[in-house]
């Protein structure tokens, strides 16, 4: 049994991580030891400070994480109250203006929204906030974009929560996360780069998490597919013959507003431009005899916003901080992999297996191939011709957003040509291993297609590359 | 489970030994596929690409294209991409540059093609959109129209029709709007 343990704050998480159990972990090793082990080296980074990255840095921080940083490039505004619950009002604050500015923004006040936060940045109030209701915790905001960090920021973290509420930005950090992963001579992934990410989505009543392990769970880009395309109106229906409101609004954004405002990119953050969009909206519906266009609308099919309800947002973030614990610790087996929520009537959930896709440009493997660092940039695209896993004919090469050689159109073709005589080596800036992509014709069984490949070079006879790999792999 | 604090000291090894030290520059899968895409376009002798930002910035390039039939037989358009990180899960937002006077295209540059739109699926590519808008120049339909007006003429009065394009083209006026020459 567990050793007499100093009783904590938390009986709930004792109960967890002091004692063994039937659905643990593999290496799960209960002790006092884990408790103050998690406090102390787990690293989490919480991606958005909104709906879901407030109350995961509640959950994650009543759940003994005691290492946690946030990053959220917005600001608070009103609408955000009814359910980011740590932002607050401000006392003796005129209640006209107050009820003014809740009529013109529909917003539905809850016991905690409050309007002393807006305009301050959402990491930073979050972290304060947060900090000053749990003790020991440790919170760094980070009030920037994703995209402005560099990759050892993200190299720091042990797990990566994410509260994220587009499909760009869970792309981007998706391949940050899956850039740390390496994968040893016979391809298997290896244990030590995977980086894992818990990731919550949410939208009205309905949410999903998942657990991403690169390397072993499919990753973001290996089921990117499964996103249905967006609702995109033709144009000339917007023109011609609009049928509803969001048709109404969506001529004054996408159409009128650059017959006025020629050059002035629309800003969807500016309440006067929305405004005039709403107003143009409001003209064309009276001219169709279209109703049904309001302000709160206007904002909704512009910035594609659903509106949000807290108790979506605590369910999902909650499935998550506890995934994030289950990873930490070993206390329990962990999801796999993705989990649906559906309240719209009664409540459903349910948990998919998703699999990996092997051939993932992102998280795969690739292909590995071994060469001299004497080997120049046109021998190596012969090369690929023969190579039995590839037989990729006329093939393009791209490295880092650099194209190295493309076969075609005619001009880039020209603009590349030089690179073909230089050492792949010395184009890939000295680097021992890394990975590049090649497109081209294939030839597999008499039949041709289009691929595009993951290509893991490595240059033999450099100086620490094959004793680091031996030491990782078989 | 992953033996997280053991895994700590390894990746900050690792980080340094494989990086060098030096940010890298995320590449996307869209800019991976747009890089495909590119690579295999296939264009008619009308249609040439150039890419202002180089040979690196595949995101944002220029097709002009030369009809060399129908109503706008002649004419030289230009049409700027802009493709997003997402690609292909989102259209490329394309804009025509020169002021044309098109049934389908309003004066503003936007363009009614619906695979740009509401037919967009991932499977198609860079290929299909020029192809699609090429397709705008040598059979003009008045039935999308983006401008009311000159697809009123197409369908009332074909020969009028013929008359604005060219006068439009040569540098002109139709009705109040001005046209700089394309041709």
């Amino acid at each position: 049994m567990a050793d007499a343990a100093p009783p904590s704050k938390s009986r709930d998480l004792d109960k967890l991580l002091l004692r063994p159990g039937n659905l643990v972990g593999p290496t799960f090793d209960p002790g006092v030891q884990l408790r103050d082990d998690l406090q102390e080296y787990v690293k989490v980074l919480v991606v958005g400070a909104g709906g879901l990255g407030c109350e995961l840095l509640k959950d994650l921080a009543l759940s003994g994480f005691k290492n946690l940083e946030v990053i959220d490039m917005d600001r608070i505004e009103v609408s955000n109250l009814n359910r980011q619950f740590l932002f607050r009002i401000s006392i003796g604050l005129n209640l006209d203006c107050l009820s003014l500015v809740l009529k013109r923004n529909s917003v539905i006040m809850g016991p905690m929204g409050r309007l002393e936060d807006v305009g301050k940045p959402k990491a930073e109030v979050a972290a304060k906030r947060v900090m000053e209701r749990v003790s020991g915790v440790n919170i760094v905001p980070h009030f920037c974009r994703i995209e402005d960090k560099d990759i050892e920021f993200y190299s720091d973290f042990n797990i990566i929560a994410l509260g994220l509420d587009s499909i760009e930005a869970r792309s981007y950090i998706n391949a940050v996360a899956c850039s740390f992963l390496e994968y040893d001579f016979d391809d298997n992934p290896r244990e030590e780069t995977m980086k894992p990410m818990v990731d919550g989505g949410t939208e009205g009543f309905k949410g999903h998490a998942r657990v991403i392990v690169p390397g072993v769970t499919p990753c973001f880009e290996c089921t990117i597919w499964l996103f249905p395309p967006q609702v995109k109106f033709p144009l000339c229906t917007l023109a011609e013959t609009p049928r509803n409101a969001a048709h109404c609004i969506e001529y004054a954004h996408l159409i009128k507003w650059d017959e006025v405002h020629r050059g002035k990119a629309f800003d969807p953050d500016n309440g006067d431009h929305m405004k005039w969009v709403y107003d143009e909206a409001v003209k064309r519906a009276e001219l169709f005899g279209i109703p049904g266009v309001t302000y709160s609308l206007t904002q909704g099919v512009v910035k594609n916003i659903i509106p949000a309800i807290a108790s979506t947002n605590a369910i999902v973030s909650a499935a998550c901080a506890l995934e994030t614990l289950k990873i930490a610790s070993g206390c329990s087996k962990t999801l796999s992999n993705y989990l649906t929520y559906n309240g719209v009537e009664g409540l459903h959930s349910k948990v998919t297996q998703f699999v990996k896709d092997k051939d993932c440009l992102v998280c795969g493997p690739g292909v590995l191939i071994e060469l001299d660092t004497t080997v120049t940039l046109q021998k190596f695209i012969n090369m690929l011709e023969e190579h039995p896993k590839l037989l990729i004919s006329k093939a393009s090469i791209t490295y880092h957003g650099k194209n190295l050689y493309m076969q075609a159109p005619p001009v880039l073709e020209e603009m590349t040509r030089s690179n073909l005589n230089l050492p792949l080596y010395d184009l890939m800036d000295k680097i021992p291993k890394d990975i590049l992509h090649a497109t081209g014709t294939i030839n597999k069984d008499n039949k041709k297609s289009s691929g595009l490949k993951k290509l893991r070079v490595v240059f033999k006879g450099i100086d620490g590359v094959t004793d680091m790999d031996l030491a990782g792999g078989a | 489970m992953i033996r997280l604090f053991k895994v700590k000291e390894k990746q900050k090894e690792l980080a340094e030994n494989a990086n060098g030290g030096a940010p890298i520059k995320k590449q996307t899968a869209g800019e991976l596929r747009l890089h495909k895409d590119i690579s295999e376009l296939n264009l008619p002798k009308s249609c040439t690409i150039t890419f202002p930002n180089g040979k690196d910035d595949l995101m944002n390039f220029e097709v002009s294209i030369r009809p060399d039939e129908g109503y706008y037989f002649g004419g030289t358009f230009l049409f700027s991409f802009q493709v997003s990180p997402i690609y292909p899960h989102e259209a490329p937002k394309v804009k025509c540059k020169t002021k044309v006077y098109h049934p389908n295209i309003d004066l503003e540059g936007n363009v009614c093609l619906n695979i740009l739109r509401e037919d967009w699926k991932p499977v198609l590519n860079i290929n299909t959109i020029i192809y699609g808008l090429y397709h705008l120049f040598t059979e003009p339909n008045y039935e999308d129209p983006l401008n009311h007006d000159a697809a009123a003429v197409l369908r009332d009065n074909p020969k009028m029709f013929e008359s604005n394009v060219r006068r439009a083209m040569s540098g002109g006026y139709v009705g109040q709007s001005f046209f700089p020459r394309c041709i």
